[in-house]
């Protein structure tokens, strides 16, 4: 493939298109609500009324607000015309009588609502847009022309000087700088490296990844390609949870059509570059998304995260420098080569750059998928963006992060959202996954499913995890149960801290943040459950007396 | 005793194949080509014996473990690292219930206390009568139409506790 | 080699450069608690026993996989270090049924001499009195899960040393549990060699000689010492 083939194929995909595209949400959420019944049905009225050389029903990524699925969108002459919601098999022809100026008998919404207009697309600028089955759909939006441009026109020390400037930290969950990160790799020595997409999104309540690789899977491996070529690299794996099927599916046709289009492979566009991308199922433990215990489940073993230093960009994959990244990191590669790093640069706050995706779910309106600009304040996106809680309900906290997060309660809620303002309030970034909590929701027996879920997902190998996740488990729950003193309060912090200190992996050093968060903020709902301290307590509670020998 | 042919059949260097004649043993081994049979490839590999036998006995990892030339107690700690492989035989049905945290908040514990108590059998176990396994899962990724629940593979949104047992039912009395 | 020079306790040493500080500590006659760590086999970094301070580091460093640099200046006994390492053991003792009274290591125990050295005189979290099996299938050796504290150094003498690969870890977290083969009996198994290095090399009294009694259980590191130091330091020549 050469410049002049991709801008054909960009050209005859344009001209193909219709007068009216109907596009029909086919990632996960809508699936499972039957959008392809009403893909199928919306084809078949198409072809009944005779609309074929006017009308294309096109099958399309994440529309965002899942809530509400499936969803069908409307576009005539390039500008969306009406969105419809919850459109059954049954009522789905009738968007054609509308489009003919009758009735349709579906629900439509505003698409001018916050939940959509306050939002700014760079990650999901192509989701709900494209065919995520079709290369050409991705080409026809400039697909692979950032790919080009990396490799004609700038060296790799470039592609690295490109992304240390436009400020992008890594979507993970951390925050760390992605061009420092790409920087140490270029400079490691090795015969081989790698570069490895983590999509292991483990996070209960986060969807984001699913969502870009079901709605945008070329997106991911442009930005791997153009990473490879910067760090130097052959070869990259994408890992992926096994519970992401059609996410799967969708990124093994990806890297078909890639591969038959000549743009993943040997010789890249004329250039000297080859580079070839593998996917790795996971099966199901959370510590994989821990790049350590990645790297370790790629290789074919047990899922258990080691000491670093080393880190994995000096002695990775196999011991060689491996690049690893989250999907959302790479998927913002191609538009800052794109658009260069100053503009990328100039969105969002001094620290944290750019947009971020979060799912947002819960006890909350409007649950989905939205993009914003960094430094958006949790308000605007949970009262304006998500409307509120439901039926009456009172927001009570906004939990981000997952397990390694923290609650964040509405007294807070004008925080900007940014790597420094969210672990300031003992939260973090993490992946993007948002969840609204009401008042109905206890906040020990939050911090408690969550110990539950880390105690579940320790991988075992270090005592402070295995051990210390075990026991703050048992802790929370007398205190839930109402059989605690305060002396198992004051033991519970104590060994959270312990546990924080000492632990191997980010999986232990984080499990008690939900405690420590709901803690801080929540402290009265734990000492409402206390019972009185009883002379004698601390003895029995103690268990057997434990004597060493 | 199926091992032990396998295993007199390698010291003779000759192809190996099951001494079941199992048509699937040789499906795995064609799989296992592909990869090489590296060592790295194990998960992929037990992966698609899963999908090919429904579970993994010690039968099924003695021989991955033989044409990996791996230790097999390596292979048996991977297999039951993994929340997704089983050892054991599941159901006629599987039906998992996402316990993820948007799920959780919206009510996914009184959907699977409702399915314990219809059952009678508790999370990660299978009827006595093999007809359905109860499963959980650590979010599927379908937070947007939480309260999740997945029927033998299909996901089904917004879940409650009446709407599950009806499908329950139908499988139990079918 | 190189040396390089560090401060350890705020006390002056050098060491060859490249090794741990575990290594450099013990050179200098600073000893530094460990649980996972046996010379010989590679590190995990896993029992988190050893971890030091280290100034300039964000967070407590496992003296066993973390290198020397030139200037380091480390920290080994704090009171914080202490602490943790108190409840670290506390943890251990709680999690499976560690009843020294009754145990073949008593008084050779890796687990208990750490503990009196500790003070860690009893326990503050819930006994979790788990009900694990004792394997006595093998003819020479037992295994007592019981007393089994993951430290995985059995799993590491087997591969590393003896390249058998008999023994590894199934199951994951507070299920974690050592195996022979796929999780057969020990006796039945086809790959172990029954060299006994698992049972030299165990620090409690999980892993022992059948036959031995209350505080019989008496290891000998000598034996490992001496085959690893003759394989990676090639000292047995062959000589006809």
């Amino acid at each position: 493939m050469i410049l002049g083939e991709l801008n054909q194929l960009r050209d005859r995909e344009i001209q193909s298109r219709k007068k009216i595209t109907l596009r029909c949400c086919m990632a996960a959420g809508c699936v499972s609500s039957n959008s392809k019944g009403v893909f199928e049905a919306l084809q078949k009225a198409v072809a009944e009324s005779g609309l074929g050389n006017e009308v294309e029903v096109r099958g399309v990524g994440c529309m965002r607000l899942c809530c509400e699925g499936p969803l069908v969108s409307v576009n005539q002459d390039g500008a969306e015309d009406s969105l419809h919601v919850r459109v059954t098999s049954e009522n789905a022809a009738s968007i054609l009588a509308y489009l003919k100026g009758g009735k349709a008998r579906t629900t439509r919404v505003d698409a001018g609502m916050p939940f959509f207009k306050k939002q700014m697309s760079i990650v999901l600028s192509n989701s709900g847009i494209i065919d995520p089955e079709r290369i050409e759909s991705y080409i026809a939006v400039g697909g692979y022309s950032a790919l080009h441009e990396a490799l004609h026109e700038m060296t790799p020390a470039e592609v690295v000087s490109m992304m240390v400037q436009s400020g992008l930290r890594g979507r993970g969950g951390a925050g760390f700088p992605t061009g420092l990160k790409w920087d140490t790799v270029a400079k490691s020595p090795g015969v081989a490296k790698y570069v490895i997409c983590n999509a292991d999104e483990g996070d209960p309540g986060a969807f984001m990844d699913r969502s870009v690789l079901e709605s945008d899977p070329h997106r991911v491996l442009e930005g791997m390609s153009i990473a490879a070529y910067a760090v130097g690299a052959s070869q990259g794996f994408i890992y992926v949870r096994a519970e992401y099927p059609l996410a799967i599916a969708r990124l093994q046709q990806a890297i078909k059509q890639s591969k038959q289009f000549g743009l993943l492979g040997a010789g890249i566009f004329d250039s000297q570059f080859c580079f070839n991308i593998d996917i790795r199922i996971g099966a199901g433990a959370f510590v994989c998304g821990e790049e350590t215990a990645l790297m370790a489940s790629v290789e074919g073993k047990r899922g258990t995260p080691r000491p670093r230093p080393p880190f994995p960009a000096e002695s990775g994959l196999w011991g060689y420098p491996t690049l690893i990244n989250n999907v959302e990191t790479f998927a913002n590669v191609a538009p800052i080569c794109r658009h260069g790093a100053a503009w990328f640069a100039s969105i969002g706050t001094a620290r944290s750059k750019g947009t971020k995706v979060f799912a947002l779910a819960g006890k909350i309106k409007n649950t989905g998928l939205i993009e914003v600009p960094m430094g958006t304040t949790l308000r605007t996106i949970v009262e304006d963006m998500g409307g509120g809680a439901p039926e009456g309900g009172r927001i009570k906290a906004v939990q981000t992060g997952g397990p390694s997060g923290g609650c964040i309660p509405v007294e807070h809620l004008d925080t900007p959202v940014d790597y420094d303002s969210l672990s300031q309030l003992g939260s973090i970034m993490g992946s993007g996954g948002m969840i609204v909590m009401d008042d109905g929701t206890s906040m020990v027996e939050i911090a408690r499913y969550f110990m539950e879920f880390c105690m579940d997902e320790s991988c075992g190998k270090c005592i402070p995890c295995r051990a210390g996740t075990v026991q703050m488990h048992r802790l929370l729950d007398r205190i839930a149960r109402g059989q605690a003193t305060a002396a198992h309060l004051a033991r519970l912090e104590e060994l959270c801290e312990m546990v924080k200190s000492t632990s191997l992996c980010g999986l232990g050093q984080t499990a008690p943040n939900p405690t420590l968060s709901t803690l801080r903020f929540f402290r009265g709902e734990y000492e409402a459950l206390l019972q009185p301290e009883m002379p004698g307590n601390e003895e029995c509670l103690a268990g057997v007396s434990g004597q060493v020998s | 005793m199926k091992i032990a042919t396998m295993r007199n059949e390698a010291e003779g260097r000759r192809v190996m194949q099951h001494a079941s004649g199992d048509k699937r043993f040789k499906i795995l081994e064609v799989f296992m080509k592909k990869y090489q049979f590296r060592q790295d490839s194990l998960i992929e590999i037990l992966h698609k014996a899963q999908e090919l036998f429904g579970y993994l006995d010690d039968d099924l990892l003695l021989f991955v473990s033989y044409k990996l030339k791996l230790p097999p107690s390596r292979v048996y700690g991977v297999a039951t690292f993994y929340h997704f492989f089983t050892l054991k035989p599941q159901g006629k049905h599987t039906c998992v219930v996402c316990l993820g945290t948007a799920c959780y908040v919206k009510g996914a514990d009184k959907v699977m206390s409702a399915i314990e108590a219809e059952l009678k059998i508790k999370a990660g176990e299978t009827t006595p009568d093999k007809n359905i396994s109860l499963l959980t899962a650590r979010c599927i990724g379908a937070c947007g139409i939480a309260p999740a629940v997945v029927y033998d593979g299909t996901v089904s949104p917004r879940a409650t506790p009446e709407g599950v047992l009806k499908t329950i039912k139908q499988w139990t009395e079918s | 080699m190189a040396a390089k020079t560090l401060t350890i306790n705020g006390r002056q040493i050098s060491a060859a450069e490249g090794s741990t500080v575990l290594k450099a500590a013990e050179e200098a006659g600073v000893e530094i608690p460990s649980l996972c760590h046996l010379d010989g086999v590679y590190d995990v970094g896993a029992c988190r026993l050893c971890l030091v301070e280290v100034k300039g580091a964000s967070r407590l460093l496992p003296a066993c996989t973390t290198v020397i640099s030139e200037g380091m200046e480390v920290q080994t006994g704090t009171e914080r270090l202490i602490k943790y390492r108190r409840m670290t053991l506390e943890l251990l003792f709680a999690e499976r049924n560690h009843v020294c009274s009754v145990c073949v290591a008593d008084g050779h125990c890796e687990l208990q001499t750490l503990a009196y050295s500790l003070g860690m005189d009893h326990v503050r979290f819930d006994y979790l009195f788990p009900k694990w099996d004792v394997d006595n299938t093998h003819s020479l050796f037992g295994m007592d899960h019981n007393r089994c504290i993951l430290c995985t150094r059995c799993v590491r003498v087997c591969w590393h040393i003896e390249g058998a690969g008999t023994k590894n870890v199934s199951g994951r977290g507070g299920q974690s549990k050592i195996i022979t083969d796929l999780n057969a009996a020990w006796g039945k198994s086809d790959s172990c060699t029954s060299c006994g290095k698992c049972v030299q090399s165990c620090p409690t009294g999980a892993l022992f000689y059948k036959g031995s009694t209350v505080g019989e259980m008496v290891r000998d590191r000598s034996k490992l010492e001496f085959i690893v130091n003759a394989r990676e330091k090639k000292l047995w020549v062959y000589q006809d």
